[in-house]
């Protein structure tokens, strides 16, 4: 695949076409168009309650969870319809990873962690298997030289960025296209913040990644693409590069230098 | 001016504030004080009315065992035992005590002395050690209830004759035995090792505490699986709806139906409906599964709320379909919260005398049920028996049995917080 940042000559990995959510009658996105392309960031940015989460859980139909929300419009992932009755939820969500605004590990052990995803999509065939699939997936994710002398002890015993780390890893360790990724910095120090940056850079390669964020800098340094979102809508697009220096919308303008639309 | 008026003015509310803390920190530790006594008083009488039941006098005699009595080879045959008149043998025994004594009615006086299980005693001697057939061997033997309770003081001597269930004769034979050192006070092992008796002082738990084991068993058996079940349906599966939540009222409504009325439901359903066998732990155990049901229901549905719903997300994120969310997360983290319910609900199950009453489960025992089909009565209406009967020795048991009972309830309470800490171990 060729990416030499230029939208037209790659085709997008999801293809969002007229997305609606709806809280009961209450609607929170407005139909939602966007495009998001194979090996990219693409960040999310607006104002608190935008909906960018909402958006974000359509993807990998984490919304089907939540009893009093409907969704309805078109969305793609390469071919296949992800609103398809016919479609396996289970199946879609191992290939779309999630990690999400709060680290939020399993109360088991670092190894159990990330083992579970592998294991209950039968990844392996045995313990040797798996055990390089955990090393692998913590090295990814930065974690590995801070916990490969303690991978039995209990997850929660962890600070709050390996943590995220540890998130991150046991997503990446079914192996997933897609990583979708909701404000994962939110709680973090700005050291655990630049590892997680690197970490997504790095990511980059191998996942089309999606990311969340409040942070402009952030959003900035890590992502190719940016959409800015307001009360449901999607009212800019494009390279991160142009949406920083030459917003083509006053919201969006306003929005990216602090004067909050 | 007004500044000093404002700070006399705080420095007021504060004190006001000081004061009210300490009386509320006053009022709370008084409640604790008197909650704390009252417990104590009822405890310590219990344990004292008690103490008498724990212990029992008995007279130790040398007795004959004539080789014609049974053929060793024979003593493992319960019909053959049985035709042996160990009554008599243990009564001549002491009879041959007080060789002056020559009439019918003081002869009788004389065996009436030992326990209507004396003669049980010898033959339980026999059937451990047959070759004790054809010697002469020293048998303690229990005494009367009237006698022991005598012998504790808890009979006046010096009340006249009329008055007193011992004889003026009566006590010069029992003053006669002791002088000889021939009664000693032992701890009273039938009180744990045989069933309901007519005899007060033979009387003990084992038949009811055997048959409340079984009963909470089968209760255990029923709910449990049950109760967790229909929780795990309603909180995480079922969808909201008209139907779920009328189901959810009538839950939280069953929880407080008079126990009584389940013993009906259970007479009406199982016992007559379906024949199953009456007084028998299996019905009851299903009655007090019913009443238990809510209880469960109700702890497991907030012990499943209770887990944050980060970790549901967390697996659906990775791709667990619904019920290994359930069965590899929330369920382990919400089960110390379930078997807490299930234990307090099994305990209170367990001192349920009322429903039980309905389906002939308060009987009069003797045997110990070995299974859930047999025959049975539970711990607290063995209580209600004894403490209906007017025999004064049945008092004391009363006492030991509420003991018990209790004893019972505290070691199901430590198995709950035991299991408990097991599994948050775990996680
Ligand atoms: N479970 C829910 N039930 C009802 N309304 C909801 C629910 N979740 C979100 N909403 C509403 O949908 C809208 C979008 O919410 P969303 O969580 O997507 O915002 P967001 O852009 O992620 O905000 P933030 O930056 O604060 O996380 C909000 O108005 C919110 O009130
Ligand atoms: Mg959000």
């Amino acid at each position: 695949m060729k990416r030499d940042g230029d939208m037209t000559l790659s085709t997008p990995k999801i293809k969002s076409s007229g997305i609606i959510v709806e809280y009961d009658d209450k609607r929170a996105l407005h139909g939602i168009d966007l495009d998001i392309y194979p090996n990219e960031v693409t960040a999310l940015i607006g104002p608190s309650g935008c909906g960018k989460s909402t958006f974000l859980r359509c993807i990998n139909r984490m919304n089907d969870v939540i009893d009093n929300c409907k969704v309805s419009g078109r969305l793609m992932i390469d071919d296949t319809d992800v609103y398809d009755p016919e479609i396996d939820v289970v199946e879609l969500r191992a290939r779309v990873g999630m990690v999400f605004q709060k680290p939020n590990p399993f109360p088991k052990s670092i190894y159990d962690n990330v083992a579970y995803g592998p294991r209950i999509h039968g990844l392996t065939e045995n313990k040797d298997d798996m055990d390089r699939i955990v090393k692998k997936s913590l090295k990814r994710a930065g974690l590995w030289d801070e916990v490969s002398e303690r991978l039995d002890d209990k997850a929660l015993g962890l600070s709050g960025g390996q943590q995220q780390r540890l998130c991150i890893a046991r997503a990446i360790a079914v192996n997933p296209d897609i990583l979708l990724m909701d404000e994962p910095c939110s709680a973090l120090d700005p050291i655990a913040t630049s590892i997680i940056e690197e970490l997504i850079n790095e990511l980059r390669e191998r996942f089309t990644i999606v990311i969340v964020t409040h942070s402009m800098q952030q959003a900035a340094r890590v992502s190719q693409k940016t959409g800015y979102f307001h009360l449901g809508n999607i009212i800019e697009y494009g390279e991160t590069n142009d949406i920083f220096t030459r917003p083509k919308n006053e919201q969006t303008e306003a929005y990216i230098s602090g004067r909050i639309g | 001016m007004t500044d000093q008026a404002t700070q006399t003015a705080q420095s007021k509310h504060l004190k006001k504030r000081y004061r009210a803390e300490k009386r509320f920190k006053f009022f709370g530790l008084a409640a604790i004080c008197s909650a704390a006594g009252i417990l104590l008083v009822l405890l310590g009488g219990l344990t004292q009315m008690s103490i008498p039941a724990f212990t029992h006098h008995y007279v130790t005699l040398d007795i004959a065992i004539p080789e014609t009595t049974i053929p060793a080879d024979q003593v493992t045959d319960p019909a053959a035992m049985r035709k042996v008149n160990w009554r008599g043998m243990v009564r001549k025994t002491l009879r041959n005590e007080f060789p002056e004594v020559t009439d019918r009615r003081g002869k009788r006086a004389i065996g009436n002395l030992l326990s209507g299980g004396a003669g049980d005693a010898l033959r339980d001697k026999v059937l451990n050690d047959p070759t004790i057939i054809g010697s002469t061997v020293a048998v303690a033997l229990p005494l009367s209830d009237d006698v022991d309770l005598l012998l504790k003081g808890l009979i006046d001597r010096s009340l006249p004759e009329d008055n007193r269930v011992i004889s003026d004769r009566e006590l010069t034979f029992i003053d006669h035995l002791e002088a000889a050192g021939r009664i000693d006070r032992r701890i009273a092992w039938f009180l744990f090792t045989s069933g309901d008796s007519r005899e007060a002082e033979m009387a003990g738990l084992r038949s009811a505490a055997v048959g409340t084991l079984l009963t909470m068993l089968v209760t255990l058996l029923f709910s449990f699986p049950l109760g967790v079940m229909a929780a795990i349906y309603l909180e995480e599966i079922a969808p909201k709806n008209r139907l779920t939540d009328l189901i959810e009222v009538n839950i939280n409504n069953l929880a407080a139906v008079p126990s009584i009325v389940f013993g009906l439901l259970g007479l009406a359903v199982f016992i007559n409906f379906f024949h199953l066998p009456r007084s028998a732990p299996l019905v009851g155990g299903m009655v007090l599964a019913l009443m238990t049901l809510p209880t469960i229901i109700i702890a497991t549905r907030a012990a499943l709320a209770a887990v944050p719903p980060s970790i549901r997300e967390a697996a659906l994120g990775v791709g667990a379909s619904p019920i290994q969310v359930i069965f590899h997360h929330v369920l382990p983290l919400a089960m110390p919260g379930i078997l807490t319910g299930t234990i307090i609900g099994l305990a209170q199950a367990a001192g349920e005398t009322a429903p039980l009453l309905m389906i002939g489960m308060m009987a009069f025992i003797v045997d110990t049920p070995m299974w859930i089909d047999d025959k049975a009565t539970v711990l607290p209406a063995q209580i209600y028996m004894w403490a209906n009967n007017p025999e004064r020795a049945f008092q004391a048991k009363t006492a030991a049995g509420i003991i018990c009972l209790m004893v019972f309830l505290l070691l199901m309470n430590a198995l709950a917080i035991y299991l408990r800490k097991k599994y948050e171990k775990r996680w």
